[in-house]
């Protein structure tokens, strides 16, 4: 007689009892979800406003928000997406204060094709990691994405930075899948672009 | 594969989310042709350089007064 297979079990995520807990009032829960993910709250402030003080307010009023709407949270998505979410559209009401003038969305940048279409075609040098020390490094990578508009900032951030899938991505900029992929593609080949720059390997004729 | 098909499909190429088939035409296309290579090299190195340093650094210190400015905040809303 075959043995009976038990039904595999989905794998509950930690978080939920975590929310559950918070929920019923218990503040030690909330609070190892605050540490959890403070740093990752705080890195996708600080991409998509490129500006410190502004990440660290972000970051206070994200929880804060989360905290207050607990309620509201239905476990639909994980409690990190939902967070995230709360975290990007703070971030891109305070980049709508900055420039009162001009609206800030995750639309407002999709109509250029500026920088997309690969123009650089020269091989980069090997390992630039190793070209440059790890305070360079990083100078370079941060000038390199303040120069993506807000709306491919946030995409690639989230993606490739911060390892969301497509779906968790999509669901936390309000975007579908389709649109999440395209801005992506696109974020990747300007960075590319723009990286080339600096690590290209020198050609005859041609500057470094 | 033309080099403007190569091009839709590089983001599933790098997420692993092509059919076998897909990634053999990508595959042979890039042996023969150096610009889609030299794209796809340096985009997949792009990728790889953000992913393996962290730009905006969070200081233990800087951690810190954030937890605590966020507690703060949540536990003055009970």
């Amino acid at each position: 007689m075959p043995a009976i297979q038990s039904p595999a079990t989905e794998e509950v995520h930690p978080d939920v009892a975590l929310v559950a807990r918070a929920k019923a009032g218990d503040t030690a829960a909330f609070e190892q979800l605050v540490r959890q993910y403070e740093r990752q709250i705080f890195r996708v402030a600080q991409h998509i406003t490129q500006n410190r003080e502004d990440a660290e307010d972000i970051t206070q009023d994200a929880f804060l928000k989360a905290y207050e709407k607990l309620e509201q949270f239905q476990g639909n998505s994980k409690f990190s997406t939902w967070l995230v979410r709360i975290a990007v559209n703070e971030s891109l009401m305070r980049l709508r204060k900055r420039k009162t003038s001009k609206t800030v969305s995750m639309d407002e940048d999709v109509r250029t094709e500026e920088g997309s279409i690969p123009r650089d075609f020269a091989e980069w040098r090997p390992n630039p990691e190793q070209q440059y020390n790890q305070a360079e490094l990083a100078d370079i990578l941060r000038k390199t994405i303040q120069g993506l508009p807000p709306g491919f900032r946030t995409v690639f951030t989230l993606r490739d930075v911060e390892n969301l899938s497509t779906e968790e991505t999509a669901e936390a900029l309000g975007l579908s899948v389709p649109a999440v992929k395209s801005r992506l593609l696109r974020a990747r080949l300007q960075l590319r672009e723009r990286l080339s720059r600096y690590f290209r390997q020198k050609q005859e004729g041609q500057p470094a | 594969m033309n080099c403007t098909d190569l091009l839709s499909h590089l983001s599933d190429y790098f997420d692993d989310q092509l059919t076998t088939e897909l990634r053999e035409e990508i595959s042979e296309h890039t042996a023969g042709c150096q610009h889609c290579r030299v794209v796809l090299n340096t985009t997949h190195q792009t990728i790889e350089v953000y992913k393996g340093n962290e730009i905006y650094e969070v200081s233990p210190g800087l951690r810190e007064r954030l937890h605590s400015a966020i507690m703060a905040k949540c536990l003055a809303k009970r």
